[in-house]
């Protein structure tokens, strides 16, 4: 079981997983969005490779309109 | 006439930039854009809503950022790292982008900038490469550090953020107008036409502004209105007013040839 805190909520996964499959998951594949994990931004390109951990914090923002 | 604004090495044929924020829906958002004439376009960056409709449009397929030239901010930062971790966020979001809206805020009340950690966020962030277009206090001398740290446009106040109140210093932006050698623009406090074209006036290189067309009545006129009044004082500007002349009055009609002499 990997505990993690994702946008400040507390999530889990009972299985292993990558950015990608969290984003699948949460129906944001293919989305504009941009991930943060522990402090550090993870490129687009290394979603598939990068693994979450137990303890990551995560961090996944859009664009809003704003001035 | 051939007078754009250059930012960052690039040309932009209007003068007014626009935030898109406090709009009724989309649709609304992009009709009054496309008023402004607006190149330039402002968002925030925010946590997506964890399991909520993710059908839901974005902004960025409103306004594609092919067509527009976005610049990320990092409103509702109070601290330098705050600001930097955002516009990391944003330059991963928009694909490498380095033009981005720096503000880093001091109090939620007046939403005054944080002058000190506003300088250190522009340190840290154009050592990181991005083109740093900064919101800051009507003050010219840090107005001239943010210049020297590498800044590409410094954004002085007119008024507090989303007062409407317009230009309250005009002595102070022209004290930062004639010391700067990078573009000026007033960001903040721009309330109806009038206030943008005594900006353009006063000399500044563009004026950045959401509230006042937002938050009026029709906003998609009033930002009509804005992109007229931006060009109008700007070619005032250009053209240079008349000499104030107190306690003298001057006809313009002359002053023979009248019937009855």
């Amino acid at each position: 079981m990997i505990q993690f805190i994702l946008n400040g909520q507390p999530e889990s996964s009972a299985a292993p997983l990558t950015v990608r499959d969290l984003l699948e998951r949460r129906g944001l594949a293919g989305k504009r969005v941009a991930v943060e994990r522990n402090g550090e931004i993870v490129p687009r390109a290394r979603h598939a490779e990068v693994p979450i951990a137990d303890g990551d914090r995560l961090e996944i923002v859009v664009a809003v309109g704003g001035g | 006439m051939n007078d754009s604004l250059v930012i960052a090495g690039k040309a932009y044929r209007s003068r007014l930039l626009v935030g898109t924020g406090k709009y009724k829906d989309f649709d609304e958002t992009r009709a009054a854009i496309d008023a402004s004439g607006a190149e330039i376009v402002t968002v925030a960056i925010r946590r997506t809503n964890i399991g909520q409709n993710p059908g839901e449009p974005n902004l960025l397929d409103v306004l594609p950022p092919e067509r527009f030239t976005i610049l990320p901010n990092t409103a509702g930062c109070y601290t330098a790292d705050d600001a930097v971790r955002t516009l990391r966020l944003a330059r991963e979001l928009l694909d490498g982008h380095a033009l981005v809206k720096l503000e880093v805020l001091g109090d939620p009340k007046s939403l005054f900038p944080n002058m000190p950690e506003t300088l250190k966020a522009a340190e840290t962030l154009v050592r990181d490469g991005f083109d740093v277009m900064v919101y800051c206090a009507d003050d010219p001398i840090q107005a001239k550090m943010l210049e020297e740290i590498g800044c590409v446009a410094v954004m002085p106040l007119a008024s507090l953020i989303g007062s409407g109140m317009g230009i309250l210093n005009p002595w102070n932006l022209r004290l930062i107008i004639d010391n700067a050698k990078v573009p000026v623009l007033v960001d903040a406090g721009v309330g109806t036409a009038s206030d943008a074209a005594i900006a353009m006036e006063l000399g500044c290189d563009g004026v950045l502004m959401n509230t006042a067309i937002a938050a009026a009545g029709k906003p998609v006129l009033m930002a009509g209105a804005m992109k007229k009044a931006v060009e109008a004082g700007r070619e005032a500007f250009l053209a240079g007013r008349m000499p104030r002349k107190f306690y003298s009055a001057d006809p313009s009609s002359p002053t023979q040839g009248l019937i009855g002499s």
